[in-house]
């Protein structure tokens, strides 16, 4: 009988699909490789992309990146999801660190936030000396700012720069100033659909694609100054911490190795990232 | 319009040239979501036959709640499976956070309920209109149990690919749980949320129709099994 067979078929696929599950329990092991908490500026950027084939080649490790924002990256390694971490925002990174989570932090790189908007630039920022300035020009002047609001790095930095300028924006929420809730990326598309402006790191702007008539309006100031840090989780904390390869990643990326490797991730002709381990 | 045309071509050049990279996520979206739905069925069928031929106290309930959990939002389901396979979280000593794995867990929680729906609605009402003949025949429960589960084969092909349209085109659970690792548990839909951040929208959206055509595919395998079963039969 016809059917029968193929109810059998049947039968047999599920049974090769569910044997193909079971190998991918047990496959996993014995590589060596590791878990990397990471933000979505080192990802989107493509940064990774380029730099972990050539860790790969060098020493063996396989790196799984795991893109978050810096929020979101640290709560992961607390919990122990992961056996390294490299975000952006240095207070927060050493708080890990003396909270007992993390063995010990280093410098890794830099670049800078960027204020971008429309090129009409209906706040005027253009010329503005200071980013305390400029953020003062939009609030006056109710232009739409969209914020990340999930507790990145850019998003922990966009709210103390506000502070610096001597405002809370978050009075006028939902208002002209938004909160997207969402990667860098996606506030981006928002900040071009809405026409309105929005602090973002360069290395994300520069890989970005949908820039239509954005562009970057305010740059320079010193409390734009972005560091990424690199910090191993502290296998006193979790014993399944991959210590080895976590190892040779960290002394890796800050050895002269990894340093030109990330000097030499460019893109249309920009540099971006800066190398600056010590 | 023109970004539409754009995506339509672009699709088009990435399945012709047949792109490594896109074979490899369609391939893992693949054996994610028909690993899931197999064993969903296991769960399921048994589940959805008990709900429909048998009377129990709080019967009622539970058909009420596997209803409900037909609308659970996928990022709960993936916070859910995060909490329990994060180190920090119960099962957290198998490392399973971050591996295909842990996908198909949550997306086998997403699948269950809908299947285990669509089997129970489908045998409720076949029971109730073989009921009197299967009586008067005099069988063993499980003799009447596999008649109409036999019966409601076609119907139940579609409770599976109703269970595989979800878990195929499922994004928040698994980008939680899988990480959307490159080369490891990237797969259609996490690469197109990833595509869209970047701004790339015509390779999101290429990517978006590449997915299309793969379901497209997989229903029609399905139709044309049926089909032939059902002329065989006739």
């Amino acid at each position: 009988m016809i059917n029968r067979s193929v109810f059998r078929a049947l039968c047999l696929a599920s049974v090769l699909l569910i044997g193909g599950f079971g190998s991918t329990l047990y496959a996993d092991e014995a590589k060596s490789e590791i878990t990397l908490a990471s933000t979505t500026s080192t990802q989107n950027s493509g940064l990774f992309d380029y730099l972990l084939p050539l860790f790969k080649k060098q020493t063996g490790v396989e790196v799984h990146v795991v893109a978050v924002g810096t929020g979101a990256a640290l709560k992961l390694a607390r919990n122990g999801d992961a056996d390294v971490l490299m975000v952006h925002h240095k207070t927060s990174e050493e708080k890990f660190v003396s909270d007992g989570y993390g063995v010990e932090r280093f410098d890794v790189m830099y670049n800078d936030f960027v204020l971008v908007g429309p090129d009409s630039d209906p706040a005027e920022v253009k010329g503005t000396q200071t980013i305390a300035e400029a953020l003062n020009k939009i609030k006056t002047k109710q232009a739409i700012f969209l914020s990340r609001g999930d507790d990145s790095g850019t998003n922990k930095r966009e709210l103390e720069l506000w502070k610096a300028s001597g405002s809370n924006p978050k009075s006028a929420s939902g208002d002209w100033y938004r909160e997207t809730g969402s990667g860098m990326g996606a506030t981006l598309n928002t900040t071009v659909a809405m026409q309105g402006y929005t602090l973002t790191d360069r290395a994300t702007w520069i890989s970005y694609k949908n820039k239509q008539n954005m562009e970057i309006l305010f740059e320079g100031d010193k409390r734009l100054f972005n560091q990424y840090g690199v910090i191993v989780v502290n296998p006193e904390k979790f014993p399944h911490v991959k210590i080895k390869p976590a190892e040779t990643f960290v002394n890796w990326i800050v050895s002269s190795k990894g340093q030109k490797a990330i000097a030499g991730y460019k893109l249309s002709g920009e540099q971006l990232f800066i190398p600056n381990a010590e | 319009m023109n970004d539409l045309w754009q995506a339509f071509f672009k699709a088009i050049s990435l399945v012709v040239t047949l792109d490594d990279k896109l074979l490899e996520i369609v391939f893992l979206s693949l054996r994610l979501s028909l690993s899931a739905v197999g064993i969903a069925l296991f769960i399921a069928l048994p589940l959805g036959a008990v709900l429909a031929l048998t009377k129990f106290p709080g019967r009622r309930i539970l058909v009420i709640i596997i209803n409900v959990f037909m609308g659970l939002p996928p990022v709960v389901v993936g916070l859910f499976v995060y909490l329990l396979l994060s180190r920090s979280g119960p099962f957290g000593v198998f490392g399973l956070l971050f591996t295909p794995t842990a996908m198909i867990i949550a997306q086998v929680i997403l699948v269950v309920p809908i299947v285990t729906a669509i089997t129970r609605q489908v045998l409720e009402e076949l029971h109730l209109e073989y009921d009197e003949l299967l009586r008067s025949l005099d069988v063993p429960w499980y003799r009447k149990v596999t008649a109409l589960v036999w019966d409601a084969r076609f119907s139940l092909t579609t409770a599976a690919l109703a269970g595989f349209g979800r878990a195929i085109s499922e994004v928040g659970a698994v980008m939680i749980v899988g990480g959307n690792i490159d080369h490891l548990t990237r797969v259609m839909t996490t690469a197109i949320a990833l595509e869209a951040r970047k701004g790339d929208l015509v390779m999101a959206l290429a990517l978006g129709l590449v997915l299309l055509a793969v379901a497209l595919g997989i229903n029609l395998f399905a139709y044309s099994i049926t089909e032939t079963v059902k002329r065989r039969h006739q």
